[in-house]
């Protein structure tokens, strides 16, 4: 199925699962003067029910586990789930901690990874670009 | 009589069309022109088209502690109602389409609605952060009330001294009779103050910066409309789209109500596409400065804030124009 029913209309809800506040900082970058993903149609709302992509930040400590997962079941279908950061990648400096349940992709299917420790916002707004193509050729999991 | 009937029958879905086109045009101009105001470029003035295309294609979350048919039927009642006040209302010199069926005060009860299901939908979806704002959503509500009372009934007032005999209420009679020309000098300033107490309470009734704590996501995660998804969440939001250019065309009849085709000195058909455009431009300009740049201006109220701003400064400004206006009269009096 190929549509552009998403075409520039994005709306990103953003989950920060323990981050350092590092990748969450680059994300608000995003929506400065300099950079305006809202040229896109993107926008950060501020509930989950009305999102299209969850963003997801940080390790996943085990506190944010059930939170995740609530999170990404409240997100009405279709939705792509999009990582950002080296930590929610793959754990980074805290992998095998004993306080972590993630990374995100062991708890909920992710769609896009976008690597950094910050991420650029270029990276960031390519990420989502990546999830917008996924939303419109139906491919998303 | 049956012919005018099909008439007004003929203009209900041209007007509900036109009304939902104009709302969202507004609410991408309000976007791009926040955006410039900020420095930055900003979406294309077609994206609420885009978003709203998109809501209707999400799918539609009833959440399971939700009252389902409360929950449900909001978003209908809201949008309804919202596209109901338009008929009620007098466009580019033309009677309203229910001209003798319902006036002004009937428009500021109905106004009363979509604001009603905003707050009904919020306590029905059973969630914390929706609940506090629906609490915060009738707290402005009643805080707005009366300085917008205060303005639409001395209008009224001074239509019914200059005219007497006419139906002071009716927004056909309003729109016929500028109330500008009706008063001296004393009356003009008050109307002035009036004016601006209507300008003052459009965002609020709009729920915009700063008056937007009933959704407030930086705090309250979109408050009353939190777990609303999907095509509930799109009726909200034509809703509000709907709802700006009712309150300006509000505006527009009580203090702006001038066509500009009879000082032009066109005629025919050529004087109906000049007073439609003239009419666009007033309604851009009043939403401008009622919505847009109160809201890139100004930052976000605390609830306390806004009760304080509508019940203290706004209904102070609004009993002094009154005071105004009726010294006026009391002049002419004497």
């Amino acid at each position: 199925m190929k549509s552009r029913d998403f075409s520039r209309s994005l709306w990103v809800f953003h989950l920060n699962t323990g981050s350092c506040n590092g990748c969450d900082i680059e994300i608000l970058a995003a929506l400065t003067p300099r950079y305006d993903v809202e040229r896109f149609g993107m926008k950060l709302v501020g509930s989950p029910r009305h999102a299209d992509v969850l963003l997801v930040t940080g390790p996943v400590t085990r506190d944010m586990e059930d939170k995740l997962k609530r999170v990404y079941a409240q997100t009405p279908d279709p939705k792509v789930v999009m990582v950002v950061g080296n930590c929610g990648n793959t754990g980074d400096v805290f992998y095998e901690s004993y306080n972590l349940a993630g990374p995100a992709d062991r708890l909920i299917p992710v769609d896009v990874y976008v690597p950094g420790c910050p991420p650029r916002p270029e990276a960031v707004i390519y990420g989502v670009v990546k999830a917008w193509k996924l939303l419109e050729e139906g491919k998303r999991r | 009589m049956i012919e005018g009937l099909l008439l007004r029958t003929a203009l209900v879905p041209i007007i509900a069309c036109a009304g939902i086109l104009l709302g969202l045009l507004y609410r991408g101009l309000d976007r791009v022109l926040v955006a410039r105001m900020q420095s930055r470029v900003g979406p294309p003035v077609t994206q609420p088209f885009r978003d709203v295309k998109k809501l209707l294609l999400k799918e539609n979350i009833v959440p399971r502690d939700a009252v389902g048919w409360i929950f449900n039927s909001v978003p209908v009642i809201a949008l309804s109602v919202t596209v109901l006040i338009l008929l009620y209302l007098p466009f580019i010199g033309m009677e309203p389409v229910l001209e003798g069926h319902g006036d002004l005060i009937l428009v500021i009860y109905l106004l009363l609605i979509p604001s009603l299901a905003l707050v009904l939908g919020g306590f029905s979806s059973g969630s914390t952060y929706a609940t506090v704002g629906a609490q915060r959503e009738m707290v402005t509500m009643m805080s707005y009330e009366f300085p917008l009372a205060v303005a639409s009934v001395s209008i009224a007032w001074i239509i019914s001294a200059a005219n007497p005999g006419i139906a002071a209420f009716s927004l056909g009679a309003i729109a016929m009779n500028p109330a500008w020309a009706a008063v001296g000098p004393l009356g003009l300033l008050g109307l002035a103050l009036l004016l601006l107490t209507m300008l003052a309470v459009m965002p609020g009734e709009l729920g915009v910066a700063p008056f937007d704590v009933a959704e407030a996501e930086t705090e309250i995660a979109g408050g009353v409309l939190v777990e609303y998804s999907g095509r509930n969440l799109a009726m909200f939001y034509l809703a509000d789209a709907v709802k700006a250019v009712v309150l300006g065309t509000i505006v527009i009849a009580l203090f702006l109500p001038w066509g500009i085709a009879g000082s032009l000195g066109i005629t025919g058909m050529a004087a109906v596409a000049a007073d439609a455009i003239f009419y666009l431009v007033k309604l851009f300009i009043v939403i401008f400065v009622g919505s847009i740049f109160i809201r890139a201006a100004i930052a976000r109220f605390r609830i306390t804030q806004v009760v304080k701003a509508y019940w203290g400064y706004a209904t102070f400004v609004s009993l002094l124009g009154l005071l105004l206006i009726s010294l006026d009269m009391l002049s002419r009096l004497l």
